[in-house]
């Protein structure tokens, strides 16, 4: 067996530990954690923000059931803004597929593009608060419209978060930083904005199937 | 790597000198962040441990006349000296506050989590160095948050650390419901943000930074604690946010997500309607729950670890340790509802809440079988660290075993709000965790500051407290079954109460000698880091972990031009066979004829 | 060095914390068995099954307490090291350990099903139909009671109405309203008759608590909470706020007087009748 094959096993090229040293059950593997730092870090803070909409539309379901709950109307813009928010997502993976080719210039393009989508999502949810308001709908109206200005309000807020993030991203496709074999930060972000449409369609539905 | 062609080794960073700022103070080296935690936190205890004094002032001396203090605080008592109820009160909720996050959360997670995380794990850093100082910061903004709050005119909070609805949802149904009852709030929001960061660093550093050989089963106790409490944060104070979000809209915007139809404040019926009034409770305790686990977790970890290296011997059934964390943490989230027995829920959940309960003092038990299980056949060296880890099983077991009566709904009809509550959770959630909490620094004292504290101050600090303790808190189980409401500013106001003011006033004066022995500590800690006893050797506790490789006190980058390497786990004390009474974890594997 | 078996060393600081452990075991078996502050005197009916629970979970608990800290006390005196001697290395008993472990589970499990027949009695037992039935409305800082009279109907209450002189908002057009009794801060209620509380708040949450007849339960806005008990003993007793309410919450006391006969309740009703309608 070679020096290096029985590294990896145990950790050492030494034998392994008399016997009597029985409280080690945790043999010599070596620590290698199959996901990279970044996604890791990127779960966890998914984790995190779906505990906090977990905590809202929990509070939500339990007013749901109140005597004085009444609906609101929903204005129909917020489709249009779901289907620019699945466009933007979309732009990603078309990034994606052009960075495993090296193709950096399709990935400018698809990352701008993705971002003007992501920013013109937040633009058009401006728009439909500004509807309500003008249906005299306001955050205080009903439980409904309470909840309606909270979920999408603190989704938007995370969306932006996001946007930040694409800054990063959209720098090192800039500045050449990124290539077929490595592209971290737009595997990370990617995910990232992906889980802003889960997160968008859940609170969607809720509000909706109200 | 060493290298022939004169590279720069592994560790020593191609960086240009520090100046002092970016050193000791916007530095984002984990040991001084960890510091930085740590005194931070300190600092916030004592103003936490002030507001208990003047609490205990109160209690034991309701019709007390206390004019030095109302000269300095006049607006917190009347022309005659006596305290103000609402300062009372205010009392009450910035002490727990203070000290649930301020301190406890922040010295045993920050302040060691940072410190210890990298070195025991054997990596030069966290995962994410800039975040790790942004955290620290964030959390010092929050912690001038809160204080802010005591200073406002409208007054601190008055709504106890729980903050519960309508109360608190109310700015008009009472003083300190108003700016102060912000500020509250957005310093848990800051501390929130704060502690998400940290505890991202923790989980992607632990589980992706360890060293070679250091497999998950040969992590010391406290990493795993760490591990674990870093997980629960994750899951439970986001909820906690959700609902602050949910209240603060609820007393600046009109919305109704706590308050129910039908109440009238000064004879008037206000608008709100809809909320659900226990909706805040279920919120808050399935965050308030997994956060005492939060507390202990931690202190379980380091203590188990000091306990096994002062008594030379391994932690007992270290594998059982990490399941029963593990059940701990799991169970916590389902358990909450004992905070509410009698809160207008429904029996039903109570029973189902009383069943999960009693299950999850199951694994703490065995958790208590095996400190005891370590010290039995033990060679106990009795340093300061020890004594303090010693102290905290005692205390453990005390606090845990009243959460007993708690968790059966039956009896908790009787205890529940009454000050047999508050023995409870300040045994098992306040001052176990401050012994493991003062084991830990008295512990790592050297390794971060490369002297030692002295002995015989900490000797001293640690039988004072001990029995101070006691004489505070064991009391006030008797004050509970006698029936002292929790929160009660004149207990002298029901005669049922009367005659067991004595118990009041003996807590009051063991109070005071409590603190002044805190005192003791913090002269020790302070004047050492100067003038201390200076340590010549990595390892002047002859420990098995891998912080004891490097030096005293640990320098940047932590290891030299090579990590390290594991070839055990970390509890090699009085191995068989081995020259002297530990084997560092590093020490490789040979033959037995050889050791 | 020797293989770590056997006793260590008696050390000063080993044996000074077994003897705290000592006083400790002494004082709490003063104050949990002696019991010189103890209890509210028991004045109920279901209390004593609550106390009998607290009882059962105290001599449990009690034992595993002295237990325990006696063994740590007696580890720590026993187990001392002068310096660099060897311990035992064991460090593993899986049988002892599932011992103690189903062991204490068992113990914990016969606690639960113990405290949830008193539980379950206490919250799932219809009240009987000659109970005498109080409504119960909270508030910043004070109680108010509201008893139906002769004809046992509750008059409208509208929180519309409420005035600094009708405090629960009382419906006078309401003919039901017209024998009812309203008093602020005292109660009354006949002994051994079941008494059925129904529990409001007009504020914030405040809790109903009776120390002496062992009943607890929070007064919450926008639910109306029904709770029972039937009162043994004769006398007067406090009605204390268990639920932080505000900056008075302290002040909040009432009064509940357990009347030795229903004549004696009858006449304090009478009494109160005539108060609130000026006869």
């Amino acid at each position: 067996m070679s020096v290096l094959s029985q590294i990896l096993r145990r950790g050492s090229i030494l034998p392994p530990p008399p016997t009597h040293h029985d409280g080690d059950s945790g043999g010599g593997s070596s620590s290698a954690f199959p996901i990279s730092k970044g996604y890791l870090a990127t779960w966890i803070l998914m984790t995190a923000v779906t505990m906090l909409f977990a905590g809202l539309s929990s509070a939500y379901i339990v007013l749901r059931g109140v005597p004085e709950w009444q609906n609101i109307t929903v204005p129909r813009l917020v489709w249009a803004n779901t289907l620019i928010l699945f466009a933007s997502s979309i732009a990603i993976e078309f990034a994606r597929s052009a960075v495993r080719k090296d193709q950096l210039d399709a990935v400018r393009q698809w990352l701008s593009v993705s971002g003007i989508l992501g920013f013109g999502f937040l633009v058009s949810q401006l728009l439909v608060w500004r509807q309500l308001v003008n249906a005299g709908v306001y955050l205080s109206t009903t439980i409904h419209s309470s909840f309606f200005y909270v979920l999408t309000g603190a989704h938007a807020l995370h969306l932006a978060g996001g946007l930040i993030g694409l800054v990063v991203v959209l720098r090192r496709a800039f500045t050449n930083g990124m290539t077929a074999r490595d592209h971290e930060p737009l595997r990370v972000w990617a995910l990232y904005w992906h889980f802003m449409d889960v997160i968008w369609i859940y609170c969607f539905l809720l509000l909706l199937l109200a | 790597m060493t290298d022939t062609h004169g590279h720069h080794h592994e560790g020593e960073h191609d960086h240009p000198k520090l100046g002092f700022w970016r050193k000791y103070v916007f530095s984002t080296d984990h040991k001084v962040i960890g510091i930085q935690y740590l005194i931070t936190a300190m600092s916030m205890a004592i103003i936490g441990g002030t507001l208990s004094l003047l609490m205990r002032l109160q209690l034991g001396w309701p019709h007390g006349s206390f004019r030095f203090l109302a000269n300095l605080m006049p607006k917190a008592f009347d022309s005659q000296g006596h305290m103000n109820a609402d300062f009372y009160l205010s009392l009450v909720t910035m002490h727990g506050t203070i000290m649930v996050f301020f301190l406890f959360t922040a010295v045993l997670t920050g302040g060691f989590g940072n410190f210890l995380i990298p070195l025991q794990i054997g990596a030069r850093d966290m995962a994410f160095p800039f975040l790790n100082a942004l955290s620290y910061w964030i959390f010092l903004a929050s912690c001038i948050v809160i204080f802010s709050a005591l200073l406002v005119e409208g007054g601190a909070p008055l709504g106890g650390w729980t903050s519960y609805a309508p109360l608190s949802a109310l700015p008009d149904a009472g003083p300190g419901q108003g700016t102060g009852m912000t500020l509250w709030i957005s310093a848990i929001a800051l501390f929130t943000a704060s502690g998400l960061m940290g505890g991202l660093n923790y989980i992607t550093t632990i589980l992706t930074m360890r060293t070679k050989g250091l497999s998950m089963m040969r992590l010391p106790l406290t990493q795993w604690s760490l591990l674990i409490t870093a997980v629960l944060g994750l899951l439970a104070f986001p909820v906690l946010l959700a609902a602050a979000i949910l209240l603060v809209f609820d007393r600046t915007g009109g919305t109704s997500f706590f308050i129910p139809g039908g109440i009238v404040l000064g004879n008037k019926l206000i608008e709100h309607t809809g909320g659900h009034p226990l909706l805040w409770q279920h919120l808050f305790w399935f965050f308030g729950h997994p956060e005492v686990y939060i507390v202990i977790l931690p202190a379980m970890g380091i203590a188990s670890d000091i306990l096994a290296t002062f008594c030379r011997k391994p932690i007992f059934s270290y594998k059982m340790m990490v399941y029963a964390m593990v059940a701990i943490s799991g169970l916590s989230f389902i358990v909450w509802g004992h905070h509410m027995f009698v809160s207008g829920m429904s029996p039903f959940l109570g029973s189902v809440f009383t069943i999960t309960t009693l299950l999850i003092a199951v694994p703490s038990a065995v958790k208590t079988f095996n400190w005891l299980g370590t010290i039995w056949g033990a060679r106990i060296r009795f340093t300061s660290p020890a004594l303090f880890s010693i102290g905290f099983v005692s205390l453990f077991v005390s606090g845990g075993l009243s959460g007993i009566f708690l968790g059966t709904s039956a009896a908790d009809i009787q205890m529940q709000d009454t000050y047999f509550v508050v023995a409870h959770f300040h045994l098992v959630m306040a001052i176990a965790p401050l012994f493991a909490a003062y084991g830990g620094l008295y512990f790592w004292f050297p390794k971060m500051f490369g002297r030692m504290m002295n002995e015989t101050l900490g000797k001293i600090h640690f039988w004072a407290s001990f029995v101070g303790v006691y004489c505070v808190f064991f009391p006030m189980h008797v004050l509970g079954i006698g029936g002292q409401m929790r929160r009660i500013y004149d207990p002298l106001n029901y005669e049922f109460l009367q005659p067991q003011q004595v118990l009041n006033v003996f807590i009051s004066v063991s109070a005071f000698f409590l603190a002044a022995a805190q005192i003791l500590f913090l002269v020790n800690f302070f004047s050492s880091i100067w003038a201390g006893k200076r340590v010549l050797v990595n390892n002047p506790w002859q420990a098995t972990t891998l912080e004891w490789e490097t030096p005293c006190p640990t320098g940047h980058g932590n290891f030299g031009p090579e990590l390290p390497v594991v070839h055990r786990w970390a509890f090699d004390y009085s191995a068989p066979g081995a020259k002297e009474d530990f084997v560092p974890q590093t020490a490789p594997a040979v033959p037995a004829r050889q050791l | 060095m020797a293989d770590g078996k056997g006793l260590g060393r008696i050390t000063t600081s080993g044996l000074a914390f077994g003897a705290l452990m000592a006083i400790l075991i002494v004082i709490s078996l003063w104050l949990f068995v002696a019991q010189p502050w103890w209890f509210p005197t028991l004045a109920s009916v279901h209390g004593a099954e609550i106390d009998s629970v607290f009882n059962a979970v105290l001599i449990v608990t009690g034992i595993a307490f002295v237990v325990t800290q006696a063994l740590l006390g007696y580890f720590v005196a026993r187990y001392g090291s002068a310096g660099n001697e060897k311990a035992d290395y064991w460090h593993d008993n899986p049988k002892g350990e599932f011992l103690l472990l189903t062991g204490t589970a068992l113990i914990l499990v016969v606690l639960v099903f113990m405290g949830q027949r008193v539980w379950i009695k206490y919250y799932f037992t219809k009240s009987p139909e000659d109970a005498v039935t109080v409504q119960v409305t909270a508030q910043q800082f004070m109680w108010n009671f509201h008893y139906p009279g002769a004809d046992g109907k509750f008059g409208r209450t509208d929180l519309r109405l409420v005035t600094p002189t009708n405090l629960i908002g009382l419906d006078e057009k309401d003919e039901a309203s017209k024998d009812d009794i309203v008093t602020a801060g005292e109660m009354h209620v006949p002994m051994n008759k079941p008494v059925v509380v129904r529990l409001r708040s007009k504020d914030v949450i405040h809790s109903f608590h009776l120390p002496f007849q062992r009943v607890k339960q929070d007064a919450v806005p926008g639910l109306a909470i029904e709770v029972s008990f039937t009162p043994n003993l004769a006398g007067a007793y406090e009605i204390a706020c268990a639920e932080l309410c505000g900056a008075q919450h302290y002040k909040m006391k009432g009064s509940i007087t357990v009347d030795p006969s229903e004549a004696d309740f009858d006449s304090w009703l009478k009494a109160k009748l005539s108060e609130r309608t000026g006869d």
